[in-house]
């Protein structure tokens, strides 16, 4: 069952088309990569797929709901409810701890839940440093406090712009374990990014060129390797 | 609700941001409410010796002629005397159109063994007067009786003590209520009481100028009846007393009436100079934070904030700041009015009574308002751009 459907998605700016005629599905509970060199589309499509922007032409169906044709007020909901965003830089709020930045989420969601948000930092291996503020905390602990607020609300989708960018093996490698871990109990994840290994841990590799897909690559040894 | 945590949390984290921006609105609440209070005072204390002279014209000796000196005893309580004869008492009443007429006589103690304090002393003759008695009379529901006297708010005697005046012994039986005037360092005795004590100065000494034995008097104070000229009531009086100048009380209210406008609009050009200089460094302020925040509210609107949850929450930290600034600023200037009331008394010359205390209240909670609503209108435009701030891109910007 799809998830998320584009269909003939164009994003122009002036002269530029950033996407052109892009058209692709997502399946329930499937993990995609999203690869291309710089400048093929891929911040734009997540930006359209995470309710950020709007696409100029093409409809994008999330869950059944057109997002191109939303308020702004609606795609605040949506993305809210639905989707949870991962980036390369850490952004936290550089005054709340890191519990507190896992709670914000919550506060716009439904009701803050310190012990769930303590939970979800456990799950992320952060149970210890929950009381930091993000100067006390290294990268890869930012990038897994992320990861923990992405998660909290139980998002249909997770949608992570080169999650492990600026990570070093051994964090990159935990993230990787809990988008696993995330894969294993249904949810969506879509992981843009430029690195082929963390492109090889997803089922299916999309890669853009010059704002259009060039190609799908089916990983046929998904499922067989270390992190699964 | 949702926004109110997170805006403590802001400014309890970041100390250094919101000192500043409660510092600049405290010396607007400083300054407003600092000025208020003060041009407030100055106008009370004008109402005041309006209500203590009471009368159309007051009748000096010629002697005492400048009434700036008269006008200094009533508004600074220096001390001083001068002396007519009891009997233009009489005359003046004799005058067609004079209704009334209230003697008073001065005497000025020494900074001697002799006197307990140096102070200005005012004898009234308690059946006639109509400017002090009322005043005494608040205070005190008998009439002075010999050798009681009734003390100004700051004359430092208390109810029941004996003073020492030319070594007579003066018993304080009233503490007046503050007029703000030069009134309030003087104390107050029957005319029986100032005969005793002009004997016993003059036996110091100390003379009235007069022959020994005569009964003086220093000022007459004259109501003139409804429907009668003041001016021409007052030239009769000149004209029918000899050595003696009569003095139209609202000359005399004119010219410090003049001066309280010409300090009141010097407080208001200056207030509205700092509020003008602090809105405006407000406004760089909030609006430099625009660019230094909009990274954190993108990610807030990433999470599921919304423009109108992010406009309030800005609109909420301002107001917060305003509002502490606002209590320190008026903490600060009422800590300043009350410790250096005499201060600025005697630098501005002019009557001065604080207002009462529910009207300072009134203020402060009225200047505390004030600060949150202007720190809010000033954050407004910085609100509303860090409301629409678009999370894609602050967030690119950001990387």
């Amino acid at each position: 069952m799809s998830l998320l459907e584009l269909k003939n998605v164009s994003k122009i700016y002036g002269d530029l088309k950033a996407l052109d005629n892009v058209s692709l599905h997502v399946d329930q509970g499937e993990w995609v990569a999203i690869m291309g060199p710089s400048g093929s589309g891929k911040s734009t499509m997540m930006n359209i797929i995470g309710c950020m922007d709007k696409p100029t032409q093409g409809e994008v169906l999330l869950d059944g709901v057109d997002i191109s044709r939303e308020s702004s007020k609606n795609l605040t909901d949506i993305r809210r409810d639905k989707i949870g965003l991962i980036f390369q830089q850490f952004h936290m709020v550089n005054y709340l701890t890191a519990v507190e930045n896992v709670m914000v989420s919550q506060y716009y969601h439904s009701m803050p839940d310190e012990k769930e948000a303590l939970e979800a930092l456990e799950r992320v291996g952060l149970r210890e440093r929950a009381r930091h503020l993000p100067s006390q905390l290294s990268g890869g602990e930012q990038q897994r406090v992320c990861v923990a607020r992405a998660l909290i609300n139980h998002p249909e989708l997770i949608l992570a712009d080169e999650p492990t960018g600026n990570l070093d093996e051994a964090n990159e490698n935990i993230v990787l374990d809990l988008f696993a871990q995330l894969h294993r109990e249904g949810t969506t994840l879509i992981v843009v990014t430029h690195d082929p290994e963390v492109a090889e841990a997803a089922q299916r590799t999309i890669v853009l060129e010059h704002g259009k897909v060039a190609r799908e690559v089916i990983n046929e040894n998904f499922g067989k390797g270390s992190l699964q | 609700m949702k926004a109110f945590p997170l805006s403590v949390k802001n400014l309890l984290r970041n100390p250094g941001r919101t000192i500043a921006l409660a510092l600049l609105t405290a010396f607007l609440a400083l300054s407003v409410f600092g000025g208020s209070v003060v041009v407030i005072a100055l106008r009370s204390g004008l109402q005041s010796l309006e209500a203590r002279l009471g009368a159309d014209i007051i009748l000096v000796p010629s002697e005492a002629r400048s009434k700036v000196s008269f006008q200094n005893m009533f508004l600074q309580g220096t001390t001083g005397a001068f002396y007519m004869d009891a009997s233009v008492t009489e005359t003046a009443m004799q005058v067609p159109g004079v209704e009334k007429v209230a003697p008073q006589t001065f005497l000025a103690s020494l900074k001697a063994d002799c006197c307990s304090v140096k102070i200005q002393v005012i004898g009234i003759d308690p059946d006639r007067d109509f400017t002090v008695q009322p005043w005494i009379a608040r205070s005190l529901t008998r009439e002075l009786g010999d050798m009681d006297v009734a003390v100004g708010c700051k004359v430092e005697a208390d109810i029941g003590e004996i003073i020492r005046i030319y070594d007579q012994r003066c018993k304080v039986v009233s503490r007046l209520e503050s007029t703000g005037t030069g009134l309030d360092t003087a104390v107050y005795c029957n005319m029986d009481t100032m005969g005793i004590l002009l004997s016993a100065a003059e036996a110091k000494g100390i003379s009235h100028k007069l022959t020994s034995g005569d009964a003086v008097v220093s000022a007459v104070y004259v109501k003139v009846k409804d429907g009668y000229d003041i001016d021409a009531v007052n030239t009769a009086l000149t004209g029918r007393l000899r050595k003696v100048t009569a003095v139209r009380t609202r000359s005399m209210m004119t010219g410090v009436s003049d001066s309280l406008a010409g300090v009141s609009r010097t407080i208001t050009v200056m207030i509205v100079a700092v509020w003008v200089l602090a809105l405006v460094i407000l406004l760089l302020a909030y609006v430099m934070m625009v660019r230094e925040r909009s990274r954190e509210f993108a990610v807030l609107r990433l999470v599921g904030a919304s423009r109108r949850m992010l406009g309030r929450m800005a609109l909420l930290e301002s107001s917060l700041c305003g509002l502490i600034g606002g209590i320190a600023g008026a903490a600060v200037a009422a800590v300043g009015i009350f410790s250096f009331s005499a201060l600025i008394e005697t630098s501005l010359g002019l009557p001065y009574l604080l207002p009462p205390l529910p009207v300072i209240l009134l203020l402060a909670a009225g200047t505390i308002l004030l600060s949150a609503a202007v720190s809010a209108v000033a954050s407004a435009f910085a609100a509303w751009r860090l409301s629409r701030t678009d999370p894609g891109t602050a967030l690119r910007e950001g990387n």
